[in-house]
């Protein structure tokens, strides 16, 4: 009978509760959509570094794992660890930050192409030329590029010799040397990518680099990958957490005005129900059902949302954020969601519970 | 009626204080209700009708005096106690009929059911007192889809859908036009000559107040004539 209750009052209002359904599936679409971004780009990072083939990165002393830094290592470190017993091959880049966390890389192609086997040439070829560009299929997606077409990046037109295919190092790619030059780094790197003769020593060659360079952040290339994640990339954890807070205030002043309208357009109707012998609980239940359904209604369209934004993102900005679909925040958002609804509505309904019958039912 | 009252009513007051004025809307108000009867409290506005009715239906507190109905001293009852009482001892019947809009009248008979932790389910006096009241095709229509006299009817339906011990009828026609005001009254008489339901209605209509067994007037919180 409650239920019946519930779910005629929220069709009595259709407007005010689709309008409160859409704010909590907004609320839940910004949470699942930002760890979704989060996971997605530190996996796009993760998936690229391993494309590279490489076993063992090296990177400047002082660097975080994402690499947004510039170059603060000399060039000279990759032929010192080329000479080093078990390494087959190692090779440096360059690392530019551009805009937002779109970043161009500078290699050297033949010795990239020897460690990881080169890239997959979907349009074009390699770089023939200084002012050549290798972009990837998700770059030229969303910057309408193809093999033979300019763009304009650090003062400075570029020719795409090639598109490649995306997942290997980086979506741009521009001859070190020309890199170095444009940003005033000559003879430095970001870091240097190894490859050893047998992955079984790769351990081997880690304790004996980390007993070389002292200081240097060495990482095998399992531990590279499973280091990147939310807990550490700096302040993206505090970062998270505000927006998260940020939703629970919405959800919570959605919830909290929309129940406290239905307790003043149904103070008869309250009146009625205490009139008939309903206790405060009685009351009480009927308006946390009813947001109950509320924050379960906008769990599930936050959810479709959180499709939905991947496929806006996928479609206009491939190249500049990946977002991930999270299943197992699905129940967390929801949670939350819930949480701050109730919240919402403990003090409208408090004051529903406790309404004076009397005055209730006089009420116009 | 040599048996117990229903309603026994014994030097009840009742002060409302507004700032810093007190307001005496009932001043040693005595009044015996022998079981099964109609009873009429009739008078005009401000005489302390309807505050003899809230406080008789349980909805209000006496500042003072004692005030029994079916053995249980309402004086003496908390809010959560007085709100239990309510569930199953009393029936209200409005003016403003006071139907949940948002469901239909099956339903708003039924939460009254619910409320008081019963169920209607195959319940055959509850089937002869729908036909009494004459809705009994009339159940799945929502109030909006009612007439004044048929929202009254299911008014009645939900009020002594509990079996209540007395049915509290607050100018229960007030808002019907004469014909529908006769098959509503016409019905609290059958309900209280066949059903031998204890009916207090209230109303300043002389006409109304001709379908009673007896007439108590009201003025300035005191019963200053009774008729017959």
């Amino acid at each position: 009978m409650v239920n019946k209750l519930v779910l005629e009052n929220l069709k009595h209002r259709p407007v005010r509760t689709a309008l409160s359904v859409l704010a909590i599936g907004i609320e839940v679409t910004m949470m699942l959509t930002l760890v979704g971004l989060s996971r997605g780009m530190l996996a796009d990072v993760a998936r690229r570094a391993r494309g590279v083939g490489a076993d063992i990165v090296v990177r400047p002393p002082g660097t975080s794992l994402i690499g947004l830094s510039s170059a603060p290592m000399s060039e000279k470190m990759v032929d010192f660890l080329r000479r080093q017993p078990h390494v087959t091959h190692a090779v440096g880049s360059m690392t530019h930050p551009l805009s937002g966390v779109t970043t161009i890389t500078g290699i050297r192609l033949d010795e990239f192409d020897q460690i990881s086997g080169g890239f997959k040439y979907l349009e074009g070829g390699p770089i023939r030329n200084r002012d050549e560009i290798i972009v990837d299929n998700y770059y030229a997606r969303q910057n309408n590029l193809r093999a033979g077409a300019t763009l304009e990046l650090l003062n400075r037109t570029w020719r795409v010799a090639g598109v490649v295919e995306e997942g290997k190092l980086a979506r741009l790619v521009v001859p070190l040397d020309v890199l170095q030059e444009l940003t005033a780094n000559p003879g430095k790197i970001s870091q240097v990518w190894v490859k050893v003769d047998d992955p079984a020593h790769v351990p081997k060659v880690i304790a004996s680099l980390k007993d070389q360079l002292r200081g240097y952040p060495i990482y095998s290339m399992e531990e590279l990958t499973s280091l990147i994640s939310v807990n550490n990339v700096p302040g993206l954890r505090a970062f998270i957490t505000v927006i998260i807070l940020l939703a629970i205030v919405v959800g919570f002043l959605v919830v909290f005005l929309s129940m406290y309208t239905a307790v003043l357009e149904r103070t008869r109707e309250i009146g009625i129900l205490k009139a008939l012998g309903a206790a405060p609980s009685y009351v009480l239940n009927i308006l946390f059902r009813e947001t109950l359904l509320l924050a379960l209604a906008g769990t599930v369209l936050g959810i479709v949302f959180s499709y939905v934004t991947r496929w806006v993102i996928m479609s206009w900005a491939p190249a500049s954020l990946t977002q991930m679909i999270v299943p197992d925040w699905w129940a967390i958002a929801g949670a939350i969601a819930l949480g701050g609804a109730l919240l919402g509505a403990s003090y409208p309904g408090w004051r529903a519970a406790s309404q004076d019958p009397i005055e209730a039912l006089a009420y116009e | 009626m040599s048996e117990e009252p229903i309603i026994r009513v014994r030097d009840l007051r009742k002060i409302y204080r507004v700032g810093e004025v007190e307001v005496h809307a009932l001043r040693g108000f005595n009044l015996d209700v022998p079981r099964g009867e109609f009873l009429c409290v009739a008078g005009p506005s401000g005489s302390g009708k309807s505050t003899l009715f809230h406080i008789l239906g349980g909805l209000l507190a006496p500042t003072s005096g004692t005030v029994i109905v079916d053995g249980h001293d309402l004086s003496r009852l908390t809010d959560s106690e007085r709100t239990a009482l309510r569930r199953r001892m009393v029936g209200f019947v409005f003016q403003k009929f006071n139907l949940l809009p948002t469901l239909t009248a099956a339903d708003n008979i039924a939460i009254a059911r619910h409320i008081a932790g019963r169920n209607l389910d195959n319940d055959p006096w509850f089937r002869e007192v729908l036909e009494l009241l004459g809705i009994a095709d009339r159940l799945h229509h929502k109030p909006s889809k009612l007439s004044g006299g048929e929202q009254q009817r299911v008014a009645i339906a939900r009020a002594i859908v509990n079996h209540p011990a007395i049915l509290l009828a607050d100018e229960p026609t007030g808002n019907l036009d004469s014909q529908n005001s006769a098959a509503v009254l016409k019905i609290l008489r059958d309900l209280n000559q066949r059903l031998g339901q204890t009916i207090l209605l209230i109303t300043h209509d002389p006409v109304v107040a001709s379908y009673a067994h007896r007439v108590v007037h009201m003025l300035d919180g005191r019963i200053v004539d009774a008729e017959p």
